[in-house]
């Protein structure tokens, strides 16, 4: 089995390598050829593998790759941990990695005119696009199968590094470069707690191979630590939250949120792939596999399901007032990545984990629809510009449309399923905070809703409100294009109602999920229902249902029928819009308040402390007093500086030598 | 003490000296042959320097490639060498610096290139000298004749300001090194002998080993540079031609770092156990503040300094937490403490090269370091910005690169001695990130700066030769530092045994 999970994670590997040293030699076609079907053939990989697993003809696998180090007797390994969540996600990032590799053939086959002419980054671009999301794909399932925290902290960077790459991938844009500096840094904020969350495993679980950490924390529960002062904290909780600030950069949560709008300066395909579907997920995950530990704690998974709640609703506000179609999925995607963290928080790990597959497909098919829009629309991406595409892009709206119907939890679509999941599992949960997430994701249904909707009628209905040029040059996109959003269609549907059952509800995940019999909530959803279409009833007859169609009716009396009407709206609630156009103020707090300070000390440090006190006071006084007495015998060394040096090395030399060899 | 059958050490220290010496005598007029003969020695060294690791013993503490002869009878003075894990690496890690110094000045260099390459081979000798001397008195010979060759580089090929940045340079260091003399004497006194590995049996009274390591702080701190006596590094560095940068970063520091783990650990256990957080307040500062200082540099040079200062943070970090993680977490813990500090200084080796190199590279053609006369590198010279993004990376931490092995291992000790102490190590992840990265966006990203920039060439086949090897060295000791860290050990082992018994710990 060992050699059959190299090759997935080394075929990717290979194609980036390949499309990336030898791109300029191997040509375009050579370079989305041989990293689409080194991807290809990971997926396929993939998917035999959950199939065996579930099967029952493969056991999960365990094991060690290499040994990185072996430091103070510690162990520091790559190894392989795949059981049935690992399997899932390796097929939902090989899958979602495929159909964008497929969709980057048409949406980067004009891109040289993103470069200025002479650039020579501009040369073979195309192929490096390849190469980076191939990379990233081997990144992340490096980060997914990772049976270690080592290996999990080296992917979780790894994954950083190639979001990085491929936010300032136009590296001629101002907004690119800071958007993927900004990425990088906020990301660091997160992974300076994972960074200490593992410090914490190891100090306290004395290992970092997952399987021995469990044993560990589960045979010591009650471990305690100090931090400051006498209070005593006990240590799931210390190493759950400390790992959960990791995640909250890695899946952007309020307030580590502010790097994924800006995100959306890279190519479209990396925001679905990367900042959709799958490496903003990594936090969602992480926090499923790190399952024994966090059930220890309910400090922590409080600590959690408040963060998830705030982001799950307040994120979706501003998605409302969006105009770029780009930043209103973006904002969609913050307030569903709230969604799972809230699913965790109240110890539904499986209904977190479910809706990041669900969303996975739907997302990244709303993504790519968004960007076959921008494709049509000459890159331009103000809704405001848009309207009436539908007559124009027909496949592109009726895929969008079925995303955006799993997107609200339209009943028996996949969205649905995971969605209402997590809304049950909230409603059961006893959890400090569960209340306040109960009423963040019911409202959060509407705002869902409202600013999906307000999407798809500003974009395809009503007047075409772009210029002239562009009207008459809108056509359907190309088939590389249109294919992977039928085929992201698909599983947006249809999975839910296949897979709700054992995966939310069963015990399909086994041992890969650990809940403690009281936290388990999704246990007592269980006991209501006995099969998908009992649950799909049950949507009718319940509260986000109605919710979600009350969303729907205001965009469309909004945004269709009186469109001169949120243009009053506007004015009458100025202030609230202008909180929510200004996104909370998060970005200024970031930027002026703790970049600021940053730069601030650096400043007075360097100016002050430095250069004015040490070097001015201590170093230059000395020295100037020591000047004033060698000046008067400045003049007789005056040339002969060097003669002097090496007079002192030659000597040196001729002594060492006399004594060591001379003195037999 | 595992002898040696034929002199190598000897051999990888006078060689260097021999064959600058023979440059020097050439004179100017025989520039190309003095290339030459500088490459042919230096690589020579380097290959010669590589048995070292083939015919090294892993699994002992024991000093290797051991010589011992009589220098001046009279005062017990022995002409001693010899390496262990702790050592050996750097001795390679500095013939590999040179072969990569003497390519990168090929033709770089227009006034007197023979004595700029002499200085650079003689240098190496004296390097190696300083790692693999086991007598007090050597040591402290070959420790002040580094000086010279250093004051030179920057004093002769420097830029604007050399002088007061020599003058600066050869103060703070000298007057370092004075009281580490004294001490030195004091303590052939009490062993009766200069051999280094003598004075480990003593067993002083706390009062004097304070002194002693007040004497030996100053030496080695000011070398390192710890903060407050770091400031004469930025100014070497600015006016130190690339390749005197190269060495200062790669090799120079790590004779501060060396000290510590050779003379002030060992010798005076007790005070360090004493002072240690002194020690680990000064490393803190180091990473913070100096990290701090980094991010507002307009000079690339600059901030590459001072980013060598918060980097070699983690080495005085790492060695000197040590008793507090025995306490808390037992030996395992500290033996990652320390092998992190050794590893980082390896580390710091490559990517501190690369890194001044890099910014060689952009000098040479632009003749200016002020970031903010950049802008869009890229354009122009994609490959080298590819490597240049990788080494700032490195410098970032990433894992995978060589920056991070250490820093991990550092930070996740101290989180054994003091979640604190781990807390404001681990800010280096942001500031790292920030001051590295923010110089990359506003160097190499963004549109074309300015007609000079748009006007560069990409790195020639040399350039790619000289970072290219120094990206496989950096992604090497990233993907797997397991065998440094197996050479290293035993050495670490039993340092720390020895430093945990001796400072009444136990």
């Amino acid at each position: 089995m060992e050699n059959l999970l190299l090759i997935i994670v080394l075929a990717p590997l290979a194609g980036a390598i390949i499309a990336g040293f030898f791109g300029g030699t191997i040509g375009r076609a050579g370079a989305h050829w041989v990293t689409s079907l080194s991807v290809a053939l990971s997926c396929l990989l993939s998917f035999h593998v959950l199939l065996g697993l579930i099967s029952g003809d493969r056991q999960p696998f365990d094991g060690t790759v290499y040994n990185w180090m072996v430091a103070g007797g510690i162990q520091f390994q790559v190894g392989f941990l795949v059981d049935r969540l690992t399997a899932m996600m390796m097929v939902v990032v090989t899958f979602v990695s495929l159909m964008v590799h497929i969709y980057t053939i048409g949406y980067m086959a004009d891109e040289e005119h993103n470069w200025p002419k002479d650039s020579l980054a501009g040369v073979n671009a195309y192929q490096r696009f390849f190469s980076y999301i191939a990379l990233f794909t081997f990144a992340m399932l490096m980060l997914v199968m990772s049976n270690n925290f080592l290996q999990l902290f080296f992917a979780w960077e790894a994954v950083g590094l190639v979001s990085y790459l491929l936010i300032g991938f136009w590296m001629n844009r101002p907004t690119a470069v800071f958007a993927n500096l900004k990425a990088f840094l906020v990301n660091r904020v997160g992974d300076f707690g994972f960074l200490l969350g593992i410090g914490v495993v190891l100090l306290f679980y004395g290992s970092l191979n997952y399987s021995e950490v469990f044993a560990t924390a589960a045979a010591n529960p009650d471990l305690t630590m100090s931090i400051f002062g006498g209070a005593e904290w006990q240590v799931a909780t210390v190493a759950g939250i400390l790992l959960f600030i990791g995640a909250m950069g890695k899946s952007a949560q309020v307030p580590l949120h502010v790097w994924l709008p800006d995100s959306m300066e890279g190519p479209t395909p990396i925001s679905a792939l990367i900042h959709a579907a799958t490496m903003v997920t990594a936090g969602i995950f992480m926090v499923a596999r790190m399952s024994p530990i966090y059930e220890l704690s309910a400090v922590a998974l409080s600590f959690i399901l408040v963060i998830g709640a705030i982001t799950a609703l307040f994120m979706g506000l501003v998605g409302l007032v969006q105009n770029d179609i780009k930043r209103v999925v973006a904002y969609s995607t913050l307030s569903q990545l709230g969604y799972m963290v809230v699913a965790l928080g109240v110890s539904a790990y499986a209904a977190g984990v479910y809706h990041l597959m669900t969303h996975a497909f739907f997302k990244a098919l709303l993504f790519l629809g968004a960007g076959s829009v921008i494709i049509a629309m000459h890159h331009k991406q103000d809704m405001r510009e848009m309207g009436g595409l539908k007559k124009y892009m027909p496949v592109t709206y009726w895929t969008m449309l079925i995303g955006t119907l799993a997107l609200i939890g339209f009943p028996a679509f996949s969205g649905y399923f995971s969605k209402d999941g997590i809304i049950l599992a909230v409603a059961e949960s006893q959890r400090a905070g569960a209340t306040f997430a109960y009423l963040c994701v019911l409202a959060g249904v509407f705002v869902t809703a409202l600013y999906s909707f307000r999407l798809l009628f500003l974009v395809f209905h009503g007047e075409g409100r772009m210029d002239r040029h562009t009207r008459e040059h809108l056509h359907e996109s190309p088939l590389v294009v249109t294919i992977p959003l039928i085929l992201l269609a698909i599983p947006s549907v249809l999975i839910g109602l296949v897979t709700v059952m054992p995966m939310v509800l069963g015990d399909w995940f086994g041992d890969a999920i650990f809940v403690s019999q009281a936290n388990d909530v999704l246990a007592a959803v269980a006991a209501k229902y006995d099969s998908a279409w009992g649950l799909v009833a049950h949507g009718f007859v319940s509260l986000p249902l109605y919710l979600a169609a009350a969303g729907f009716l205001t965009a469309w009396y909004l945004y269709v029928i009186r469109p001169d009407l949120p243009d009053q709206l506007r004015q009458r609630f100025a202030l609230a819009y202008t909180i929510l156009e200004k996104k909370y103020w998060f970005d200024e707090l970031h930027l002026n308040v703790f970049a600021g300070i940053g730069r601030a000390l650096g400043r007075f440090f360097w100016k002050v402390t430095d250069v004015g006190l040490i070097d001015g006071l201590l170093v230059n006084g000395t020295a100037r007093t020591i000047g004033r007495v060698a000046a008067g015998l400045r003049r007789v060394q005056t040339g002969f500086l060097f003669h002097y040096a090496f007079v002192m090395i030659i000597g040196l030399l001729v002594m060492l030598t006399w004594f060591v060899f001379g003195a037999r | 003490m595992l002898e040696s059958s034929w002199p190598l050490l000897s051999l990888l220290i006078w060689m260097p000296i021999l064959g600058g010496v023979l440059i020097l005598l050439l004179g100017d007029q025989q520039q190309a042959l003095g290339r030459l003969i500088a490459l042919g020695v230096s690589l020579a060294t380097f290959l010669f320097s590589l048995l070292l690791i083939t015919g090294f013993e892993a699994g002992t503490a024991a000093m290797q490639f051991v010589e011992l002869r009589p220098w001046v009878e009279a005062l017990g003075v022995n002409y001693h060498l010899g390496v262990d894990g702790i050592s050996m690496p750097l001795v390679v890690l500095t013939t590999f610096s040179t072969v990569l110094v003497v390519i990168a000045g090929w033709n770089r260099i227009a006034y007197r290139p023979g004595l700029y390459m002499a200085c650079f081979l003689i240098m190496e000798g004296i390097v190696v000298g300083v790692f693999s001397a086991l007598d007090a008195i050597l040591f402290y010979v070959f420790w002040e004749a580094v000086l010279v060759p250093m004051f030179l580089i920057i004093g002769i090929w420097g830029g604007q300001n050399r002088i007061y940045a020599t003058i600066k340079f050869f103060l703070y260091t000298f007057i370092g090194s004075v009281l580490m003399l004294v001490a030195l004497i004091y303590l052939q006194f009490q062993a009766g002998s200069f051999g280094i590995l003598d004075m480990y049996g003593l067993n002083l009274p706390l009062s004097v080993q304070v002194w002693l390591f007040i004497a030996f702080l100053l030496a080695f701190a000011i070398k390192v540079p710890m903060w407050p006596v770091h400031t004469w590094l930025p100014d070497a560095h600015v006016q130190a031609p690339t390749g005197g940068s190269v060495i200062l970063a790669a090799i120079m520091l790590k004779i501060g770092g060396y000290g510590f783990v050779r003379f002030s650990l060992p010798i005076t256990p007790g005070a360090s156990l004493e002072l240690d957080w002194l020690m680990i307040l000064l490393s803190l500062v180091a990473v913070v503040y100096i990290g701090l200082v980094a991010m507002m540099q307009e000079d690339m040079k600059k901030l590459i300094a001072y980013s060598s200062i918060a980097h070699m943070g983690f080495v005085t970090l790492g060695f000197f937490i040590v008793f507090q993680v025995v306490v808390n977490a037992g030996e395992s813990g500290a033996l990652l403490a320390l092998g992190g500090g050794m590893v980082q200084m390896i580390s710091h080796g490559f990517i501190s090269a690369a890194m001044f190199l890099c910014v060689g590279v952009l000098y040479d053609r632009m003749h200016t370091r002020m970031i903010s006369e950049y802008g869009g590198v890229t354009h122009r010279m994609p490959v080298f910005a590819g490597l240049f993004v990788l080494f700032a990376m490195a410098n970032a931490g990433l894992p995978g690169t060589s920056g991070f092995v250490g820093e991990f291992m550092v930070i996740l000790a101290a989180f054994q001695a003091n979640f604190w102490y781990a807390f404001f190590a681990g800010l280096t992840l942001i500031l790292g990130a920030a001051y590295t990265l923010w110089m990359v966006k506003r160097v190499m990203y963004g549109p074309v700066g300015n007609e000079k920039v748009g006007a560069l060439k990409d790195v020639d086949g040399r350039e790619k030769l000289v970072l290219g090897v120094l990206a496989v060295a950096v992604l090497w000791l990233g993907l797997y530092p397991g065998p440094l860290i197996e050479i290293m050990e035993p050495s670490l082992e039993g340092l720390l045994q020895h430093v945990v018994a001796g400072s009444g710990l136990n």
